[in-house]
């Protein structure tokens, strides 16, 4: 850890350095020039940001970046993912390792107003629980009085379990690891009595366990943990970007708009259509994108209802279904802000 | 001697141009050098200032007193996650990483000091094994050896319910090594009176020996002596007390609860490995800075020995160990400062070091990347530096027997 400790310095250092001078505004100038996008992925969340054998990486988290390069430079490929562990991702995008951070990290005020951060959208509505060894014959939270707990260290989840702790009078022994993998290996080997992550996260991690079967998550939902991506605080436009590419993609699903039917909609007469696809007014360039940005992203990825099938819905390994992650109109929570 | 200076001095040819003088070059060099330095390390500086302001960074170290929130897994200093700041999460991880290193080094010095010596063994098999362990040890980085402890020989322990019950109240589990831990009653201070009496008496002893030796050649059994006072005394005072009143030590011993042993003191499978890990790597290096340090003591030395009649146990005690010491210490820190540096490696095992817990949940939680690197380097630095400082007062002392 030396070397990390020495690295991290002189990347401070180094981060000071090299932007002298150069505005903070300049992240899609930036982007522009590298001609590549970098982005903050987990370094291995099963249906968030996972890279397989070929480091091909998929994932909702991963599908969000591949919008922003679609948007950009019309074409999804045109991103490099850097793994980064909990503890390392919020210094990674301050000193400017990434442009985007896009690694289910939970929305919290402490982190949007000290931190330098700035979160432009919630791509997953998540909340904390806890599993366990089913054998353990432990059905609630509210048991897990004198357990050892499992968590991954530098994440709203440490907090939060101190905080159900206390709030319930138990006592627990916590024991911290820095990436999910180490944990979760862990919590596996019986280091621990129960694991402790976000809802989604313990489901995904769950498909890794050496027998997925002989472990439940507990009912309880300790916590809300709205998880989106962020962006370096002060550079406006380029969190204008993050904000309506996440926003186009509910937008799109909301009007029914696919990955497949994108063409034949660009000759649709509904306004709120021709408003998203560019082929009305001038919102492209508002945010110093081309007009048809949105349909790049759609034509690519697809709408944001595509992304959830296909990385963690009911078409995925996962099977989560959509609750609080449905649209407003089905009665869940993401709501699209209006293009207009 | 003047007068030859002058003669000298005339003799020379004129003086170049002030620019040529090696003197002021060489002061002229220094200072640019560190004139450099320092605009390099105030525009670094300034640069990060103006660079956290612009992105809304608060800095400083007032954040040290804000509530942590988190909690830790081994605290040998009250913590809790409701009452403790930042500065007392530092402060723990800081005893975490002092503890595991204290002891590394006492371990590794021991361990290390026995393999050098056995790598030296005329027995061949010995020779071997010593020389086996070395050349596997320092070899394989450290990491996987940590790695290797903790999830291939300590994670295969078995589940708190089927835990391994070593008898006297000790019990070996997935969760750690479990035991009594004692209870001072307050005339437990009577047996601390003893220890010191004890150590005191056994220094005492130790120099009269030592006199009456250079005076008269008798041998005294120092050892036996020494151990009687430090050890023996303690247990009689406590023996007699338990006897007379009531007994100064109670034990609580761990029991079976839902899910782990409650009670009693709990040993982490973290610390274990860690310890082990960082032990086990050090001695070998230590090996080879004791073989170095004894192959470097001439031959002559051992003859000299035995020919007066000392034993090859004498010998090595007596007079090859404290001329090898000279040889050994210097390298010997070297690998002290190694193993306090190389404990920061227990964030890949969970061991909640300063590294873990400082530069991991901290920094996360606050976002002062860089008054938290600054700290943690100050102390890794200020750590070095004070061991470095004791082995030097060490090195000069045993330098100073050379006769």
């Amino acid at each position: 850890m030396k070397k990390a400790i020495a690295s991290i310095a002189f990347g401070l250092m180094a981060a000071g350095l090299i932007t002298t001078g150069a505005s903070a505004q300049a992240t899609l100038a930036s982007v522009k020039q590298k001609g590549y996008l970098t982005c903050g992925a987990n370094t291995g969340l099963a249906g968030f940001g996972l890279p397989d054998a070929q480091g091909n990486w998929t994932g909702l988290d991963i599908d969000f970046c591949r919008a922003i390069a679609a948007a950009i430079f019309d074409d999804p490929t045109k991103v490099r993912f850097i793994p980064l562990a909990a503890k390392d991702r919020f210094t990674a995008l301050q000193s400017g390792e990434v442009d985007v951070l896009s690694r289910n990290s939970t929305v919290t005020m402490s982190r949007d107003t000290q931190l330098g951060l700035d979160f432009p959208a919630v791509n997953y509505y998540d909340g904390q629980g806890f599993m366990v060894r089913k054998k353990l014959g432990v059905s609630s939270a509210k048991e897990l009085n004198g357990a050892s707990i499992c968590t991954q260290q530098g994440t709203t989840t440490e907090l939060n379990l101190a905080d159900y702790f206390r709030a319930n009078n138990m006592k627990y022994e916590v024991v911290a690891f820095a990436t999910s993998d180490e944990t979760f290996k862990a919590y596996d080997a019986g280091r621990c009595d129960a694991f402790t992550t976000d809802a989604s996260g313990l489901y995904a991690e769950r498909l890794r366990a050496s027998n997925p079967d002989d472990h439940i998550v507990l009912p309880e939902i300790i916590s809300k943990e709205p998880l989106g991506p962020a962006v370096r605080h002060g550079d406006n436009q380029w969190a204008d970007i993050v904000r309506w590419t996440f926003n186009a993609m509910l937008n799109a699903e909301e009007l029914g708009v696919t990955k497949a039917n994108v063409d034949q909609m660009k000759s649709s007469d509904n306004p709120e259509i021709k408003r998203l696809l560019g082929t009305e007014g001038k919102f492209g360039e508002a945010i110093g994108l081309t007009n048809d940005w949105a349909y790049r992203i759609i034509k690519h990825i697809g709408n944001y209802g595509e992304s959830f099938e296909r990385n963690v819905g009911e078409g995925s390994k996962l099977k989560i279904k959509r609750g609080q992650n449905a649209l407003w109109t089905k009665g869940g929570l993401q709501y699209g802000l209006p293009i207009r | 001697m003047g007068s030859v200076n002058t003669v000298v001095s005339q003799a020379s040819p004129p003086k170049k141009s002030f620019l040529y003088d090696p003197k002021v070059r060489a002061v002229f060099y220094q200072a640019l050098l560190v004139v450099t330095v320092t605009y390099l390390f105030f525009q670094a500086g300034t640069n990060a200032y103006d660079n956290l302001q612009r992105a809304k960074i608060a800095s400083g170290f007032g954040f040290l007193e804000t509530t942590a929130g988190f909690d830790i897994s081994q605290t040998l200093i009250p913590y809790s996650a409701a009452g403790s700041s930042y500065g007392d999460a530092f402060l723990v991880g800081l005893l975490n990483t002092l503890v595991v290193s204290a002891i590394g080094i006492v371990f590794a010095t021991v361990l290390g000091f026995i393999v050098g010596i056995a790598r030296l063994s005329t027995n061949w098999m010995v020779a071997k094994v010593a020389m086996v362990y070395v050349e596997l040890l320092r070899n394989i980085p450290l990491l996987l050896q940590l790695l290797f402890w903790y999830i291939a020989v300590l994670g295969p322990l078995p589940q708190p319910r089927n835990s391994i019950e070593m008898g006297a109240g000790f019990f070996l589990n997935a969760r750690g090594l479990f035991m009594p831990r004692p209870i001072f009653a307050s005339d437990v201070a009577a047996i601390l009176a003893a220890l010191a009496i004890g150590i005191v008496g056994a220094v005492l002893f130790r120099r009269w020996a030592r006199r009456r030796q250079e005076e008269t050649g008798r041998q005294y059994r120092v050892g036996l002596v020494t151990l009687g006072l430090v050890l023996g005394l303690p247990v009689v005072t406590w023996i007699v007390l338990a006897l007379v009143s009531t007994n100064p030590i109670s034990f609580d011993m761990p029991r079976k609860g839902t899910f782990n042993l409650q009670g009693g003191m709990q040993i982490l499978p973290e610390f274990v490995a860690l310890l082990v890990g960082l032990t086990t790597y050090t001695a070998a290096f230590i090996a080879e800075v004791v073989r170095a340090g004894i192959l470097a003591v001439s031959k002559g030395q051992t003859e000299a020995a035995g020919s007066l009649g000392l034993k090859p146990g004498q010998t090595l005690r007596l007079v090859v160990v404290p001329q090898a010491m000279r040889v050994i210490i210097p390298p010997l820190t070297s690998q002290y400062l190694n193993l306090t540096k190389n404990s920061s490696l227990a964030v890949a095992i969970g061991y909640p070091d300063l590294v873990q817990v400082f530069m991991g949940t901290v920094l996360n939680q606050t976002g002062q990347a860089i008054e938290v690197v600054v700290i943690t380097m100050g102390v890794y630095l200020t750590i070095s530096l004070v061991t470095s400082f004791f082995m030097n007062v060490y090195n000069r002392r045993m330098a100073i027997v050379e006769r």
